[in-house]
């Protein structure tokens, strides 16, 4: 039973209109309780259910966890000897993020501190409207430049022997994650107080000192969850650097080869190896890699974050 | 008081409408009447012929509507086995233990139409100077033992190429194409690890065309004028063929395979005419057309068995 509120408005007509849009009220409240919980539960339930599909291999006794990570052979399909060993793959995503994220954060903090500190509002608009701009172009596009455009650019203008290689995927993923870095960036480089860039003007510091010297400082938390929100963008990619990178099975020695990564494996791969095969099983382990590299970077940003709150 | 157990009227004339419409929704999904669906699915090399196929068999044959997928030869075979398609296309012979599986699930054997041949070709970049290559050779360059990684091993100099290393070109491990390679080239041995592994014969040939230093395999179909066909010789010092409807025909082409259509029992009726359209002139000719060769020599007029 409802409980009656405690001024009971009197009887009749009134009594029973409160009787409803309290429980009108209730409802409400259920469901916008009911969606916020929901993010835990699919998450938990995405989890669970890659875990589900890897659990018997991941249990059985054939399987080696020292092959499984640290072994470069990775041949799903061979007629003679069927080997899973994804250390060429970690290692084609850990090359091609590093290498974006060179490219890609000193242009992001560089373009944030710009609209944030440097220019005027007009300009400030249009860089934030075209920033977002590239935010929204999807991953198959880029993809696409990257194979149609910047593949020849690579075989043109450097030793590259073939154009599609960590430097032109790590070109794309950084193309891709710095309007993150930019818009986190400036957010917070925004949050900090005016009051700072007061102090520092009246006892004489140069606009550069004011940067270097007090903003950066004051907001490094909100700077770092911008580059780790980056890197998130940058590991769970999958299109675009299935396109751009080369798709070889290969632990890069410089960054004109060719790589795999393991989103661009998984893309190719699980399509056709047949549910419940030892195959599919692996390319879901291979899932769960993912899933605790990314949930690492977004743990971290979000403790930064945290971190930053607290101050 | 006990609320709630009497259900208002308004609800039961609600529950009323929706049983209703319900009722009338399957009337308006149903076919037009006289209208037949063939399914056929099943290998990637031959979605595009399929598809070309079934497009033209429109105007032949109005009423028949043939339904076309793709996802490998392995995908077509399975649906077979589970009956739910009228044709399944692949590019290798059912297997026995699969051919089984079709007998155990439907009581029915599969019944093979070979429709055509495909014959894979080795592409080059048009400034390669090399104009044919062995078997060994291949498999040097793509197997896992194999020693040959530089073009100045095959005594080529590649201009355009600085690094002189042999960029291997090759498919997806699902692909039919990459396990006829893999089976006829390679001897089923292990590919060499680190081939840029592409995922559709159009991107090999498109790779190779970009880049100086690649060699790649994909169906002589899908050749076009930025790319160079090398012959194909069995062993060091025979004669190399290229890859020609003449030269698959008579066996002196070593990389072709032969494209199949299968059928659970003997077909009838639509699916019978439409195989035997298939293998008619007319068919064959638009096979041809597609970048494959067809069944026989004579322009096929055999009829479906």
């Amino acid at each position: 039973m409802i409980r009656e509120p405690i001024t009971a408005p009197g009887p009749g007509r009134r009594h029973r209109r409160s009787f409803w849009s309290l429980l009108g009220e209730q409802a409400v409240e259920a469901a916008i309780r009911l969606s916020g919980i929901s993010a835990i539960v699919f998450v938990l339930a995405i989890f669970f259910f890659i875990f589900r599909e890897a659990a018997p291999v991941l249990f059985s006794e054939q399987f080696d966890p020292i092959e499984f990570l640290f072994s470069v052979q990775w041949y799903p399909t061979s007629a003679v000897d069927v080997r899973y060993g994804t250390l060429a793959l970690t290692a084609g995503t850990a090359g091609v993020t590093l290498l974006a994220m060179a490219l890609a954060v000193p242009f992001g903090l560089g373009a944030a501190i710009f609209v944030s500190e440097f220019c005027g509002p007009r300009v400030k608009e249009t860089l934030k409207v075209v920033i977002e701009l590239l935010a929204a172009i999807p991953s198959v596009v880029w993809g696409f430049v990257a194979l149609t455009v910047l593949s020849r650019l690579m075989v043109e203008y450097t030793s590259a022997p073939v154009g599609v290689n960590m430097l032109n995927g790590g070109i794309i993923l950084a193309l891709m994650s710095v309007p993150i870095i930019v818009s986190i960036g400036e957010d917070a480089l925004r949050a900090v107080p005016d009051s700072y860039r007061e102090a520092a003007v009246a006892m004489g510091a140069t606009r550069w000192q004011l940067v270097f010297r007090v903003l950066l400082p004051a907001a490094r938390h909100g700077l770092l969850a911008a580059v780790l929100l980056g890197v998130g963008r940058a590991v769970g990619e999958t299109m675009a650097v299935l396109m751009a990178t080369g798709h070889a099975v290969h632990v890069p020695h410089g960054i004109l080869d060719s790589v795999r990564t393991l989103t661009a494996n998984i893309a190719a791969e699980l399509g056709e190896a047949p549910a419940g095969s030892e195959h599919y099983r692996i390319l879901f382990l291979t899932g769960i890699q993912l899933f605790a590299i990314t949930f690492a970077v977004n743990l971290a940003a979000d403790l930064v974050v945290r971190g930053t709150r607290r101050r | 008081m006990t609320p709630g157990l009497r259900r208002p009227a308004a609800v039961r004339r609600g529950l009323a409408a929706v049983l209703a419409a319900a009722a009338l929704v399957p009337a308006g999904c149903r076919p037009r009447s006289g209208d037949v669906a063939i399914q056929n699915k099943g290998s990637d090399t031959m979605v595009n012929v399929a598809q070309a196929w079934a497009e033209t068999y429109q105007t032949v044959a109005p009423g028949v509507n043939v339904e076309v997928s793709g996802g490998g030869s392995g995908t077509g075979i399975a649906a077979l086995i589970k009956g739910t398609v009228h044709i399944a296309n692949a590019s290798r012979d059912v297997k026995a233990e699969e051919a089984e599986q079709v007998r155990r699930n439907t009581g029915l054997d599969p019944v093979d139409f070979k429709v055509g041949y495909d014959a894979l070709a080795i592409y080059v970049h048009p400034a390669n100077p090399l104009d044919a290559i062995t078997f060994d050779q291949l498999a040097g360059i793509y197997r896992e033992d194999g020693a040959l990684v530089s073009w100045s091993h095959l005594g080529a100099a590649v201009p355009g190429c600085k690094s002189d290393e042999i960029v291997r070109v090759s498919r997806q491990s699902s692909s039919g194409t990459y396990e006829f390679f893999r089976e006829r080239v390679l001897s089923n041995r292990d590919f060499k690890l680190g081939s840029r592994d592409l995922n559709g014969s159009k991107e090999v040939v498109e790779l190779v065309s970009t880049t100086p230093c690649a060699i790649g395999y994909s169906g002589m179909g899908y050749a076009t004028p930025r790319v160079k066909i090398l012959k194909v010789a069995r062993q060091a010092g025979a004669t190399a063929y290229p890859p020609t409807v003449e030269s698959t025909w008579n066996q002196s082409y070593p990389i072709a395979r032969s494209l199949h259509m299968y059928t659970l029992g003997a077909p009838a009726g639509p699916v019978k005419a439409y195989l035997a359209w298939i293998l008619s002139a007319d068919g064959q000719r638009i096979l041809e057309q597609s970048g494959y060769v067809p069944v026989s020599p004579k322009g096929g007029v055999r009829e479906a068995r």
